[in-house]
């Protein structure tokens, strides 16, 4: 019927020209979406990581109030020589507030003294404490001491703030609290030095004594459990699945199983470990044991799979080179084909660390979620884990955990960083092309 | 002694037997012949008695410290006084784990109450006991293993198979642990789940649209009977999944394609360990950047819309909450990208270069080669790969808890704040609560809809994966 048309001579030369032009924008086009998928997601990794640095370098610094304080053993209501337990029992809080008394000889209403005391940081008063314990013969001379400023007079020095003109300046305080920090500030009593509390202490309420040490030794534990029990684990499994398993359906239900588990949600794990480990075998709640065991059935399943990739780079004429000689099979696989995956193997486990590291929802159901101020001593004391402590302290109101938040963070990544360049390095320095 | 001082002890003895064992082999070769004379290896005849040894002291040490617990709590009862006892389990457990604290915190001298004393002495007794004979037993058994295994160094016992069938039996059952995992998974959220359905119907859960779960302290409260219908949150979690494939899919897969098909050499080996940079990021630093960056972001973003509305006369309010389903939705899914990327790009690599020739040699561009021919083939991978990123995307945690609200709203406005499975979980499983409370029980519940949900999306997507290599290899 319409037949006759079609096969009417078209000249294919000049319809293919006349669509060129188009092809080709399509092409350029198509080439373009792709440089900008690229783009934007690097793009967004940038972001991130400035956003991030920009937001925790200031908690690497710590404003400081310079006091000289009396330690006349009088106004400590002490006797001459002090016994430890009534130098434990002397009031530090009130020879500090004294000390700010005798600086700023002009305040008087009490809501003006509130006000004064509040910009120093609580913890003022245990370090005279430690400073006066650890040295008695310190009482009747007069000690100089750098304490810590409360946290908003800390970020307001700390950002370079214009102290002259108080309404420039975003801050709770008000503006008899700026313009006493303007006169320590001019006098040279306020410094900004490193925050080595952020690395020595635990968490706090005050977020400038607020440190990260109990969450890192917390998550040093942790993986220290999940090493030891993934680790061998991991590589016996793999051995068995890649070396010994005969084809069959057991064989099939394991390797279906690892694969399934690789892609259970975490916090799945950590509704087992809540129901099995917690309320079953009544192990400690919060303890850096439990995390670990549940981290270490996590990490598995990413361990096994890339060993039983490990293993099987290892060409069979090894082995059977190996068998040919005499050896039994599980002397094949210790004496030849495992030393030989083993760099593949170790940066698989160190990949899988990596990600028990930084994961934080299953720990959460076993309740390592708790405000932890001692540093934990071993693994069985209540912890908390580093991406658990960002998480709690993303929570806090104040500004400056903001900063305390972004700070651990970074801490985080650079342990991420160093274990991933570390595998990174392991694969480049012993991989074997066969 | 402590549990971990044993056990160390435990392997020391049996690294010392090893030792033993094998100067022994050598001992027994010499009056048979030499080494030749033996069946094994004189190191096999060491990790013989070495097993021997600390095998079955490790095993006796562990289930005694599993039985351990509820044994000493039941030869307490007859000490705890009878008012406890008649007050019903509760109230036993509850004293039981206050002398337990006591005696863990070794404060027993300054027990006031005789009843508390005597009880505390009791399980002070127990333990200590307990822990003696641990230590007796183990020892003895080690001792009397490595003994036993001593008298078989002789010529003619078949060391090496004795232990490698150890060995593989070890290897057999650590493969197995993951049907073990798998199990308890299945067990822990299963039986929860079952108790939590005897107090709310499966309907009511599956079914109702109210989420609000409240359980009474008192019977006449207001609002005494908590609402478990979990509707609302399974929209808040197909909602952000669905934002966050929105962005993964394109991006995910254009970058995937672009690195596979276009890019160079150098820039594929920058490129592709950046965007693997962004998948090693911890979800909780994404749901930071969610919470106190783009969400506030987004926000201000729908203010000034609104202020540019308004001074065109449009009286219009796009009100972006906080804690908007759309933060979340789009760093969760940037979070996925790389894994998208990684996936897509394995499979778009699979497909034979000679499809490609033979699309080039008809004319076609790079482009046209890509999405007629390349995706088409490739495509079963890829949907494979996006399934693995939806159920990715529903089990995702951090980045909701932190970022997503808590109200279980049920709204399809991507500007409004929504709940996940996942944020309940976490929320009703943090608080203080009874454990047996419906409340807590709830969690087990949605955990086991999120466990089934995500098998059945990963079974599938595994499925469909492994065919499409099959078809290529």
């Amino acid at each position: 019927m319409s037949q006759p048309e079609s096969r009417k001579p078209v000249d294919t030369t000049a319809r293919v020209k006349a669509s060129l032009n188009k092809r080709y924008a399509a092409e350029k086009r198509f080439r373009l979406y792709g440089i900008v998928a690229i783009g934007a997601s690097i793009g967004f990794l940038f972001l991130l990581l400035a956003s991030i640095v920009s937001k925790g370098l200031p908690a690497f610094t710590q404003t400081f109030v310079k006091l000289d304080v009396a330690l006349s053993t009088e106004s400590l209501g002490l006797p001459e020589t002090p016994s430890a337990q009534e130098l434990r029992a002397a009031n530090f809080s009130g020879l500090i507030k004294q000390t700010l008394r005798d600086r700023f000889p002009e305040v008087s209403s009490r809501g003006d003294k509130k006000a004064l005391y509040s910009l120093i940081s609580t913890g003022a008063e245990y370090e005279l404490y430690d400073r006066v314990a650890a040295k008695p013969e310190l009482l009747n001379s007069t000690l100089t001491l750098w304490v810590p400023a409360d946290d908003e007079l800390g970020s307001i020095i700390k950002s370079g703030a214009d102290l002259t003109n108080p309404d420039s300046i975003v801050t709770r305080m008000n503006d008899k609290q700026i313009g006493w920090a303007k006169e320590l500030q001019d006098a040279g009593d306020l410094d900004v030095r490193f925050n080595s509390t952020f690395f020595k202490n635990g968490d706090s309420r005050e977020p400038e004594l607020a440190g990260i040490r109990a969450a890192l030794m917390g998550s040093a534990f942790t993986l220290l459990i999940t090493f030891t029990l993934s680790f061998p684990i991991a590589v016996a499994a793999a051995i068995y699945l890649e070396e010994f398993a005969p084809q069959n359906r057991w064989t099939d239900i394991v390797e279906v199983n690892i694969n399934n588990l690789a892609a259970v949600p975490s916090i799945v794990f950590g509704l087992l470990g809540l129901a099995v480990f917690i309320n079953y075998f009544h192990m400690p709640r919060s303890a850096p044991v439990v995390g670990g065991i549940v981290l270490s059935l996590m990490t598995l399943p990413t361990i096994i799979i890339s060993s039983r990739a490990a293993l099987k780079a290892v060409p069979p004429s090894i082995r059977e080179a190996a068998r040919g000689l005499g050896a039994s099979p599980l002397q094949v696989v210790t004496h030849h084909v495992l030393p030989l995956a083993m760099p593949g193997i170790l940066t698989g486990t160190i990949i899988g660390l990596a990600q028990a590291l930084g994961e934080t929802a299953p720990l959460l159901m076993i309740g390592m979620v708790a405000f932890i101020v001692d540093i934990p001593q071993s693994v069985t004391d209540a912890a908390t884990v580093l991406p658990v402590q960002v998480f709690l302290w993303a929570d806090s109101p104040e500004r400056a955990f903001l900063e305390k938040t972004s700070a651990a963070i970074m801490v985080l990544l650079v342990f991420l960083i160093l274990m991933n360049a570390l595998a990174v390095m392991l694969r480049k320095r012993f991989e074997r092309r066969w | 002694m402590s549990t971990t001082a044993l056990i160390l002890i435990t392997v020391g003895l049996g690294l010392a037997s090893f030792a033993y064992g094998r100067s022994q082999a050598y001992r027994v070769a010499k009056t048979n012949g030499g080494i030749r004379g033996l069946h094994s290896l004189p190191s096999h005849y060491g990790m013989m008695v070495a097993l021997w040894c600390a095998l079955p002291a490790l095993a006796v040490i562990i289930s005694w410290k599993l039985i351990e617990p509820s044994l000493i709590s039941s030869m307490l009862n007859e000490t705890v006084p009878q008012a406890i006892m008649e007050a019903g389990e509760k109230t036993v457990e509850l004293y039981k784990n206050e002398i337990n604290n006591l005696v863990d915190s070794q404060v027993i001298s300054s027990i006031q109450d005789p009843a508390k004393l005597a009880t505390a002495e009791r399980l002070a007794n127990l333990r200590n006991t307990s822990s003696l004979a641990l230590v007796v037993i183990a020892l003895v058994i080690a001792i009397m293993g490595a003994a036993l295994a001593l008298r078989k160094i002789t010529p003619t016992t078949r060391a090496r198979q004795i232990v490698e069938t150890i060995v593989q039996v070890f290897l057999i059952s650590c493969a197995s642990l993951a049907i073990l995992t798998t199990l308890g998974i299945v067990m822990s959220v299963m039986f929860e789940s079952i108790r939590f359905f005897q107090q709310v119907s499966i309907v009511e859960f599956v079914t109702g649209t109210q989420w609000s779960p409240q359980t009474a302290i008192r019977a006449d409260q207001v609002g005494s009977s908590g609402a478990f219908g979990a509707v609302p949150l399974f929209l808040g979690t197909l909602l952000i999944s669905f934002i966050a494939m929105l962005v993964a899919v394109p991006f995910g897969l254009m970058s995937a394609i672009y690195l596979a098909e276009y890019a160079s050499r150098p820039v594929r080996n920058v490129c592709k360990p950046l965007l693997e940079i962004l998948a090693g990021i911890p979800t909780v630093v994404y749901g930071f950047f969610a919470a106190l960056t783009v969400g506030p972001a987004l926000r201000n973003m729908g203010d000034w819309i609104d202020q540019m509305l308004g001074n065109f006369g449009m009286e219009f309010q796009l009100s972006v909450s906080s804690e908007s389903a759309l933060a979340a939705g789009v760093v969760m899914g940037v979070m996925i990208i790389p894994f998208v990327s990684s996936l897509s790009d394995d499979v778009i690599t699979a497909v034979p270069q000679a499809m490609r020739d033979g699309s080039y040699g008809l004319g076609a561009t790079r482009s046209e080669t890509v999405r007629k021919v390349v995706i088409p083939a490739a495509l079963p991978g890829i949907v494979g790969g996006i399934l693995l990123a939806v159920s990715r995307a529903i089990g995702e945690t951090m980045i909701v808890v932190m970022a997503a609200g808590l109200a279980a709203n049920m709204t399809a406005n991507p500007l409004e704040s929504v709940t996940t499975v996942t944020v309940q979980i976490v929320t009703l499983l943090t608080g203080d609560q009874e454990f047996d409370s419906a409340k807590t029980l709830a969690a087990f519940a949605l955990g086991l809809m999120l466990f089934f949900v995500t098998l059945c999306l990963n079974v599938i997507a595994l499925q469909v994966v492994r065919r499409y290599r099959e078809q290529y290899e």
